[in-house]
């Protein structure tokens, strides 16, 4: 009836993971139960679960990704922990334990922070940026939120109810087959990062449709700003990635459930094609985190530099450079396994080369910087400390990329070093930026920018004093996924590297301080011009928030920093006549995403214990949910032309109001 | 607030200086938008190509294709699809032409077709297990199951589809966003022919060559 589910699956014998999921579940249920003592269901589920609009979906999003930010993050404080305290001792996490925590470090931060928090800014931004009312396909954008969300619903399960992988983050067979991974851990790897993996091809499909045919008039290509290119780029790879992931995975899940005989010892399976497979999506899926933050630095560094990007064209040709090449260098994930001398340096000339376009983009910010009137506000501290931070980054990644220098330092800490360098600095400082430079336009006021900069500042030097002491440990011949070891000399970079955790711990903590303290001051934090930051792209154009339809009438575009070019004329000749306004037809809110990842959910998880006819349910509630929808009648809904009147007239006026009261106030 | 569109220009004196007009009109764009989802899908079949192609040798001293694929029945299949899909392009036709009935009757012999080479892929899949060569015997006939297979929950799938189409059309008529939804039927079920194509020569006529 239940499948492989018994009261044994609750972890009854370890107090942390039981002592975690309560902390969980008791906040999951003080916010629930505060949700429905104050009344605001019905407002959640009409106004946020239901909706289809992209700006709350990306919102959701980025939500989604910072609450696991912090359970990765915890999951990293436990870790260094654990090897500063286990020198000739078995610290305090016993090898299984450890086993989980790290492999689920690895899947949380790449699958469901990075991920949801770049898709989220791209969501919530790129529409905006183009000018038009919301993404190509609405609907499909909930129901790819909801399942990313159902990935990461069933990795917390696992933390009380079964256990997590002990692979790493990525499954290696024959580890990862059933004989050497008979419980569950595998399998709730391979369904939450299945699930989530559909919901990310559709987010995928909807943005690449969105950049390549949703554009306001005018908005040509090369008119188009940097964030949008990068956009473009990084979901071209998704939807080329992607459906490598999942056929890699449906054919792990065959392999243990059905006994293929894909990748096992037997019957002549071959593991090396699961690393060639899990890797041509994995390098690719890199640069789908690194390109949209990239873009993020792009939009940032003009703004608060007062100057246009420098050198816009050969931007762009970087970045579809970066995303033609990145599914070139796949191999040098694994030079020591085999591959012979000749494609070991193939690969490792593709990894130098592809270092070109990223070092164009660099030099192209330095100099938009060059000879700007620069403001260090927030995101452009993220900005800066991401061009040095991303830059040590990458120069290791090039001396890694040498085959010899790998055979040296492959699987060694200096690895592992090498990619939170770029991650953190790239990825994580991008997301911040994004999330810093954007959330007024969000919710209509700013975030308190010193607490801003207190967090910046110890989360940079938290990140050196975390990751410098793991390239010197790595060269001292340490190896990642250790739980304990012997040798003195590499104690006292553990121990300081437990201290930089600390300091990077303080620097979340203040992120969370000061969302906090900026909801509580948001009247004072308020921003009433919908441009906080002088900026030059056309989300800043219309109010912060935006009305849901964005623009009440389109823009037209005419060049590059549309917004930008825009205000100059404005200051040239003031009056202008009103513009003709015309109903809108917006898509009308939908629960087919939530219903869909709750059917999702019930049949990912009977398919990890076996309960084959919870699962089959499961599979039949989400095809009815589908044709429920299909069979709705109205999917739009019309905004009276007097109505967008009658609210952009308010907005209207309201900046003149301000942009008059700025003129006599200089 | 950014000017409005200026009602004053001439569109085609624009649309010839290669101005970009605008958001697409929905029709295009959910065309688009599933093209890109077929391109993704096709990605996805190629990696089970891939993996058949890298596992095709290792029949672990068990059959190899040769012993086991009967062409005569494949090429029954593949007549089958290949005629399914031209029966799903008469369909498009009496959608574009908005004839309710030869529609409904293109879609029926469409849905017919495609079952017909459903039970062939059936029978042929459970012959195998039945001889004990099933996908867990060698690393073969998991590539090969698992390629094949993937294919036919494919086709499965588009046959759900095409009930639930026949049934709104049926019910609702060719509103526009019914035909939109119809046009992304026929594209995936073209597409499903392609990638049997593939199959078919990677698989069956490559493989009883050996």
């Amino acid at each position: 009836m239940l499948g492989r589910l018994s009261w044994a699956a609750i972890p009854v014998d370890q107090p942390i993971p039981l002592l975690a999921a309560a902390v969980v579940l008791v906040a999951i249920l003080a916010v629930l139960g505060w949700v429905i003592v104050k009344g605001y269901l019905p407002y959640l589920w009409r106004e946020w679960i239901t909706s289809v609009d992209h700006k709350r979906i990306g919102a959701m999003y980025v939500l989604l990704a910072l609450v696991m930010l912090l359970r990765g993050g915890t999951d990293a404080i436990m870790m260094r922990t654990q090897l500063a305290m286990a020198f000739h001792s078995q610290g305090y996490l016993p090898p299984e334990h450890y086993n989980q925590i790290f492999s689920a470090h690895g899947t949380i931060m790449i699958f469901f922070v990075g991920m949801p928090f770049v898709i989220g800014l791209m969501n919530f931004v790129v529409p905006l940026q183009l000018g038009v009312r919301d993404v190509a396909f609405p609907t499909l954008n909930s129901v790819g939120f909801w399942l990313t969300a159902t990935g990461a619903l069933l990795v917390n399960i696992s933390l009380v109810i079964g256990e997590f992988a002990r692979t790493g983050w990525l499954p290696y067979p024959p580890l990862s087959e059933l004989a050497y991974s008979p419980d569950v851990g595998v399998d709730y790897y391979l369904w939450s990062l299945g699930i989530s993996g559909v919901g990310t091809l559709v987010a995928g499909i909807n943005l690449v449709t969105t950049v390549l045919k949703i554009r306001t008039r005018g908005m040509t290509y090369l008119r188009m700003p940097m964030f949008c290119w990068t956009t473009l780029a990084s979901n071209l790879l998704i939807v080329a990635a992607f459906p490598i992931l999942t056929a890699t995975l449906t054919m792990l899940i065959l392999d243990r459930y059905l006994g293929f005989h894909f990748f096992t010892n037997e019957a002549g399976g071959n593991a090396m094609m699961f690393i060639n497979l899990i890797w041509a999506w994995g390098h690719p899926e890199v640069y789908i985190l690194a390109l949209p933050a990239f873009g993020i630095f792009s939009e940032v560094v003009p703004t608060f530099s007062g100057k246009p990007l420098f050198g816009y064209r050969s931007m762009v040709l970087a970045t579809m450079a970066i995303c033609v090449i990145s599914f070139m260098v796949w191999l040098h994930h694994f030079f020591t396994m085999g591959a012979g001398p000749d494609v070991n340096a193939i690969f490792g000339i593709a990894s130098m080369i592809i270092a070109v376009p990223t070092g164009v983009k660099i030099y192209n910010w330095l100099f938009t910087m060059f000879g700007g009137r620069i403001r260090f506000a927030t995101p452009m501290l993220w900005s800066i400390g991401f061009m040095v931070t991303f830059i040590i980054g990458g120069l290791t990644g090039v001396l890694l990329a040498v085959p010899p220098a790998d055979f040296l330092l492959h699987n060694s800490l200096f690895l592992v070093a090498h990619f939170h360098n770029v991650i953190i600095g790239g990825v994580l400082f991008g997301a911040f930026a994004g999330y810093t430079y954007w959330f007024p336009k969000a919710f209509g006021f700013r975030l308190h920018e010193g607490l801003g900069k207190i967090a910046f500042w110890f989360t940079f030097t938290g990140f050196y004093v975390t990751f410098i002491p793991l390239y010197a440990a790595g060269i001292l011949g340490i190896t990642r996924r250790m739980q304990h070891y012997d040798v003195a000399a590499w104690r006292p970079w553990m121990i300081i590297a437990g201290i930089g955790t600390v300091l990077l711990a303080i620097g979340v903590l203040c992120q969370v301080l000061q969302l906090a303290v900026s909801i509580r001051r948001r009247a004072e934090l308020r921003d009433l011009t919908g441009d906080p930051w002088n900026g030059r792209s056309l989300e800043w154009a219309t109010t912060s928030p935006p009305p849901v339809f964005n623009f009440a009438v389109l823009p037209d575009v005419g060049g590059k920093d549309a917004y930008w070019t825009q205000k100059s004329r404005v200051n040239q000749a003031e009056t202008r006549d009103e513009p003709r306004y015309q109903a809108i037809e917006m898509p009308r809110n939908s629960p087919t995403g939530f219903v869909c990842a709750f059917f999702a959910t019930v049949m990912g998880f009977a398919l990890i214990w076996h309960i084959w006819w919870l699962a089959l349910a499961g599979f039949i509630g989400a095809f009815a949910t589908f044709v429920v929808f299909a069979w709705r009648d109205r999917d739009e809904y019309e905004i009276p032309a007097d109505e967008v009147a009658r609210i952009d007239r308010v907005n209207i006026g309201r900046r003149r109001e301000l942009s008059g009261v700025a003129v006599s106030a200089s | 607030m950014i000017a409005a569109a200026a009602p004053a220009r001439d569109l085609d004196h624009v649309h010839s200086l290669g101005e970009h007009l605008g958001p697409a009109p929905k029709r295009i764009v959910t065309g688009y938008g599933f093209w890109i989802f077929l391109l993704s899908d096709m990605v996805m079949f190629s990696c089970f190509f891939a993996a058949y192609a890298v596992l095709g040798g290792q029949t672990a001293g068990g059959p190899n294709g040769a012993e086991l694929f009967n062409l005569k029945n494949v090429a029954v299949e593949t007549g089958c699809l290949l005629m399914s899909s031209f029966a799903c392009g008469m369909a498009s036709i009496a959608a574009d032409v908005r004839n309710q009935f030869w529609f409904q009757i293109a879609m029926v012999v469409t849905c017919l077709l495609g079952l017909g080479f459903l039970s062939i892929e059936f029978h042929e899949f459970a012959d195998l297990v039945a001889r004990g060569d099933g996908p867990s015997r060698s690393a073969f006939l998991s590539a090969f199951f698992t390629l094949v297979g993937c294919h036919g929950l494919h086709v499965s799938a588009g046959i759900l589809w095409l009930l639930t189409m026949m049934a709104q059309v049926f019910a609702k008529g060719f509103r526009a966003d019914i035909q939109r939804r119809f046009l992304c039927f026929a594209l995936f079920w073209h597409a499903l022919d392609i990638i049997w194509v593939a199959v078919f020569s990677v698989v069956y006529l490559l493989g009883s060559g050996t």
